[in-house]
């Protein structure tokens, strides 16, 4: 019994020297002490030094999008470095392409700002803001995906594209250890400004669908940020041609509301992937919008439906429907959001079919 | 134990090869090996790393843990040991010789898992070292370890050009070479041996 006693405390005084001896590192030979941090040739800012560029930005209220939250997994949180940040890390250069190498580029996750430091961001990013919001409702759309609707803070208002997205904050909770950082398509419709809604899907181990499916309530205070992304509504004449599958119909809700909202009136198929009608949500809102907007279809697609269960749409997956349905690719653009397979999937089908890839717009996750 | 410290060093880089008689550090050596100036890099962390955590290791185990009577924990406070100066390397090296941090990148904190260092360790007392042989055997293994790698590299680098079945490619074909340079290595064992 003495042994099992001797052993745990030597080894958690030993543990606690390292502890000690590492923070102590960190607080002298980790403090760079205060740098300058030039936005855009204006705006300057002094900061601590030492911490990464991306959370030294979101201690300013900068807020660069990210998805992975910080990790170097995403891509991402490029930001274009004039001076300062040091050589290129091995860790970026997997996301980096020629071109983003001669503009100096950089993964801000990745770039600790040790010295005075100035970068060029694109200048909507400075429209991003952070709201705390409050979660009106959770309706469960299938067993595993849920909609949530945020409302913003009295007298604040989000201005984005119907396609754009947030991020939301999973704080730390029983169970997690971080707050960590995800994106989320906006479903609702632009034109309503003082909410959101987002869809949510729950994934295992994943720390902020954990979050959000098992302990936000109705009633709770979240934190997002946004918006984000360049897949969003292009204004044109074209053909629209929407593929979604699981959460990806979030932006996709998000355009088709838009466009009932102004009344656009142009042709337009939704090609809605899912494995069996239990997985199929909103189905009545979709059908009742081929009479309310102006040419559109609603064309569900059910992989794994049980051969006798009498369903009389498209049984297989989405880019089958496309090589059945869709006849030429002429005068059409395309909106796809969903898993990468799925994407490069479909991709290869609207090709077939002659689409140019640079009217194939799509958010991958 | 009388053997000279300059004994042990020579025959740490030679005869008793870290990865070409022990074959500890395989997983490191089979990775980083496809170009010789960042398998160079790696070799010199793992040097540098390796002659400070043996002589953290070698304070700790007679300082502390024999006084105590705690030799059994051995293994597990080498390990957080190891951890903790890879850590504190780390951001030395970073604060006061960048040119060479952003040289070795990811490289330092990879170290923190490579066996051969926990096996110097755990060999300098099993062996029953003093400090200066015990210094001896962590810089003599950390050369080693270097040579090998480059040696491996310098080899890859040229098997670049070579048709190599496809099955083999990769880890297979270097797993095969290893063997034969600790064949190779074989060779040196006449010289001095120290286990």
């Amino acid at each position: 019994m003495s042994t099992i006693i001797m052993t745990t405390i030597s080894l958690s005084i030993i543990s606690a020297a390292f502890a000690f001896l590492l923070t102590l590192a960190d607080r002298t030979i980790g403090d760079y002490g205060e740098v300058k941090l030039v936005i855009n040739h204006e705006k300057e800012y002094i900061v601590k030094g030492g911490d990464s560029l991306l959370s030294t930005l979101r201690n300013e209220k900068v807020f660069i999008p990210s998805a992975c939250g910080g990790k170097g997994s995403c891509g991402y949180c490029k930001v274009q470095v004039l001076e300062g940040g040091g050589p290129i890390l091995a860790t970026e250069l997997p996301f980096m392409s020629q071109e983003d190498l001669e503009k100096n580029i950089r993964l801000s996750c990745q770039l600790k700002v040790k010295e005075d430091i100035k970068i060029q961001i694109p200048e909507e990013l400075f429209n991003v803001r952070e709201y705390d919001g409050l979660v009106e409702s959770i309706i469960d759309l299938t067993d595993v995906i849920k909609m949530l609707r945020i409302r913003l803070p009295e007298g604040e208002e989000i201005n984005f594209k119907p396609g754009q997205y947030v991020q939301l904050k999973a704080p730390i909770y029983e169970g997690s250890t971080e707050e960590v950082y995800r994106a989320y398509s906006i479903a609702s419709s632009p034109l309503s400004k003082d909410y959101i809604d987002l869809v949510i899907g729950y994934v295992p181990q994943g720390i902020a669908t954990t979050y959000v499916h098992f302990h936000l309530r109705e009633g709770d205070t979240v934190n997002i940020n946004g918006p984000y992304g360049d897949f969003y509504y292009q204004d044109n004449e074209r053909e629209m041609i929407m593929v979604a599958v699981g959460t990806g119909v979030a932006p996709i809700l998000s355009i088709l509301r838009y466009m009932k909202e102004m009344n656009i009136k142009r042709k337009a198929r939704f090609y809605f992937g899912a494995r069996t009608t239990k997985d199929l949500f909103m189905p009545d809102f979709f059908r009742e919008l081929e009479d309310s907007l102006y040419d559109f279809k609603f064309i569900p697609c059910l992989s794994r439906e049980p051969a006798d269960s009498g369903w009389d749409g498209f049984r297989g997956r989405v880019n089958n429907a496309i090589d059945q349905f869709l006849e030429d690719g002429e005068n059409k653009e395309a909106y796809l959001c969903g898993s990468e397979a799925m994407i490069n999937s479909v991709v290869e089908a609207l090709k077939k079919k002659g689409i140019s890839e640079d009217l194939i717009y799509y958010d991958k996750f | 134990m009388e053997i000279s410290p300059w004994v042990i060093l020579f025959a740490s880089i030679f005869t008793n090869n870290m990865i070409l008689s022990n074959f500890l550090g395989m997983c490191s050596f089979i990775a980083v090996s496809r170009e010789i100036p960042t398998a160079f890099g790696l070799g010199q962390a793992v040097t540098i790393v390796l002659a400070i955590t043996s002589i953290f290791n070698y304070l700790l185990y007679h300082y502390v843990l024999l006084p105590l009577g705690l030799e059994y924990l051995r293994f597990i406070v080498f390990i957080i040991c190891i951890a903790a100066s890879v850590q504190l390397l780390e951001m030395i090296i970073e604060r006061f010789l960048p040119n060479l941090y952003y040289a070795l990148g990811i490289f330092l904190p990879l170290i923190t898992v490579n066996c051969a260092i926990f096996g110097v360790s755990l060999f300098m007392i099993i062996r029953e070292y003093s400090f200066l042989q015990s210094l001896a055997f962590a810089v003599g293994s950390g050369i080693g370890w270097t040579l090998a790698i480059v040696a491996l590299a310098g080899i890859r680098q040229k098997l670049k050009n070579a048709p190599i079945p496809k099955g083999l490619e990769g880890p297979g074909i270097t797993l095969i070479i290893t063997g034969l340079m600790a064949i190779a290595f074989i060779g040196f064992s006449g010289i001095v041996q120290i286990q």
